[in-house]
């Protein structure tokens, strides 16, 4: 099938382009065009023109995974276009691929896939305290080293109910609730779109002669730091 | 533009919202950063106000963080929200309340994508009854959290304890507001005031004895962006868009920062530590921070909560010269000991940021 075949087929590709006539006002108000050699608009025109290979080559490059999803093009097109949207949908064709791998941002999905994979799919919730390690997020800074040393007397203080069974915050969720939720992921295709992402990012390791870890870690703190510089071709 | 007409359009941007019986959605950010704030919300619901909210131990996570780092596809989520929807019902309740902006987004997200495409829904009931063998009605009231503590703005002003004003000069605090990219931006007609004249905080500012302060970057992303902050090489762009809201309404001399959204809070708060120890740079008084504060922990200020007890020292940024200024009496002692009133250390201090 190809790439402007499976975009139709997309729910977010559908709900977020309707005719995008490069008014760039959507460029104007991105936090990630600000910071990012990226720009939506050229995202809009190119998923617009429908040309095979330039799709290809989108999603195989790192411009796809500079948008931070919030959105806030939505508000301001005045066509209705949401170029966000448009990034899920080409997102999700680039892991369907395989072709997330060929780039340092795509490469990234497989660190978020087995830190929310694992969240969620053994605690309940995509964050927990338990995984927010101080030696991973020095910009918590020196409070959070405190309250993560201190975690369970902190969260009592609070009116916490952490690790334990029952309503309340941080709540330990039961077996049922979870395999409820595992079983979703099965009957969902969630399961499958995961471990998808964890096949190609696994053969990706072996070509770079690199173990699971060692790729995990390089994924998750790589940046070859051009990501913000211009390209001749904006 | 005649006033009849500013009063027309301003109708446009305002929601129903229940007056009682919430179903309630937590959040998975604002429970491991500001556990105080869930709680104090329910609280204040339950204890101050007379309503009632189910806090269902069978709730999840939406996975919403998940969805947008783009590794839960959307027919996982649907049927994960329909879950939710199904144990709502099943309790005998018809108005959620999500305590996330992340999730508020997504819950209006799903049922407007059901409402265009009707074969979506059926298709998530089918994977609903596969996965669970449950069934459900879709909510009558969607409402964010904040949405309801708006809602009882001036019942909450009728029971207050405390101003936000200054005791020292009798001036009202001047507080900048963060609505969260998620609560207005994708469906404007859904949160109050829309994404253009952000009144659900500032509503309660106002009411409350506060000043609102506008400021340029007022709608800028707080730059959590999932992958862009989950991802470590990629906290430089987090980072980045905090800075330009600092800068942005520093001139102004804030007293405080009030949020919607769990994960804005939590960047708020910690990207002041880290630009501090980047840079040597802070953005209140002193060498002080702008503390931030969640709108649950506002209204409990107001109404008079203990300040440890709804988590305010786990805040990287020191709340300690708000609450003198509004005049709270608080055992300072007490911020860093636990339940039992034991000492657990305390927190190292930053090279640069006074706390």
């Amino acid at each position: 099938m190809s790439v402007i075949d499976s975009l139709k087929k997309d729910i977010h590709y559908i709900e977020s382009l309707n005719s995008c006539m490069n008014c760039g006002v959507c460029t104007a108000i991105c936090p990630a065009a600000e910071f990012y050699n990226y720009d939506p608009r050229i995202i809009a025109d190119t998923v617009q023109r429908q040309d095979e290979e330039s799709l290809e080559a989108l999603l195989k490059s790192d411009t796809i995974w500079y948008c931070g999803e919030c959105m806030s093009c939505k508000t301001r097109c005045p066509r209705g276009n949401t170029p966000g949207g448009i990034i899920m949908a080409l997102r999700r064709a680039s892991q369907e691929q395989g072709w997330f791998t060929e780039s340092e941002k795509g490469r990234q999905q497989f660190a978020l896939k087995r830190v929310l994979g694992t969240n969620i799919l053994n605690y309940g919730y995509c964050i927990t305290p338990d995984i927010v390690k101080p030696e991973m997020h020095p910009e918590q800074g020196l409070v959070w080293e405190w309250i993560y040393e201190h975690r369970d007397d902190v969260y009592e203080r609070t009116h916490a109910n952490y690790r334990h069974s029952g309503a309340g915050t941080l709540r330990k969720v039961d077996d049922d609730s979870l395999n409820e939720l595992r079983q979703i992921f099965e009957v969902t295709g969630g399961s499958e779109f995961m471990e998808k992402i964890e096949t190609y990012s696994l053969r990706k390791a072996e070509e770079n002669g690199l173990d699971p870890e060692s790729y995990f870690l390089q994924t998750y703190m790589a940046n070859n730091g051009t990501h913000g510089e211009e390209k001749s071709n904006r | 533009m005649n006033l009849e007409g500013k009063q027309q359009i301003w109708k446009d941007y305002q929601k129903d919202i229940a007056d009682d019986r919430y179903y309630y959605a937590r959040s998975c950010i604002r429970q491991t950063f500001f556990p105080g704030s869930e709680w104090a919300y329910l609280d204040i619901l339950g204890n101050k106000l007379g309503k009632t909210v189910f806090d269902d131990p069978r709730h999840t996570t939406c996975t919403g963080i998940g969805y947008h780092s783009d590794v839960v596809p959307v027919e996982t989520i649907m049927t994960v929200v329909a879950r939710h929807f199904a144990l709502m019902t099943e309790a005998g309740f018809e108005n959620i309340t999500p305590s996330c902006i992340t999730s508020f987004g997504i819950y209006t997200e799903i049922l407007h994508t059901w409402e265009q495409h009707p074969e979506w829904e059926e298709k998530t009931r089918d994977f609903l009854w596969k996965a669970t063998k449950r069934e459900f009605k879709k909510p009558k009231n969607l409402a964010h959290t904040s949405d309801v503590i708006y809602k009882f703005r001036n019942e909450i002003a009728a029971q207050k304890k405390y101003s936000l004003t200054d005791v020292h000069t009798g001036q009202p605090l001047r507080v900048v507001d963060h609505i969260g990219c998620h609560y207005a931006k994708m469906f404007p007609s859904k949160g109050i005031g829309g994404a253009e004249f952000p009144a659900v905080l500032s509503g309660m500012v106002n009411a409350w004895g506060g000043e609102s302060i506008d400021y340029p970057e007022r709608r800028h992303c707080c730059g959590f962006g999932f992958r862009n902050y989950l991802v470590m090489a990629n906290r430089g762009f987090s980072v980045a868009n905090s800075k330009k809201k600092f800068e942005s309404m520093q001139p102004y001399e804030p007293d405080f920062i009030v949020t919607n959204c769990p994960g804005c809070a939590m960047f708020l708060d910690k990207w002041q530590y880290t630009i501090s120890e980047m840079e040597g740079t802070t953005y209140g008084p002193n060498g002080y921070g702008i503390p931030v504060l969640t709108y649950e922990e506002m209204a409990a200020l107001v109404l008079g909560y203990d300040p440890w007890e709804i988590g305010l020292q786990m805040h990287q940024v020191s709340v300690d010269p708000l609450l003198e200024k509004m005049g709270i009496s608080y055992d300072p002692e007490a911020k860093y000991k636990n339940i039992r009133g034991e000492n657990i250390g305390r927190p190292q201090c930053p090279t640069y940021l006074k706390v």
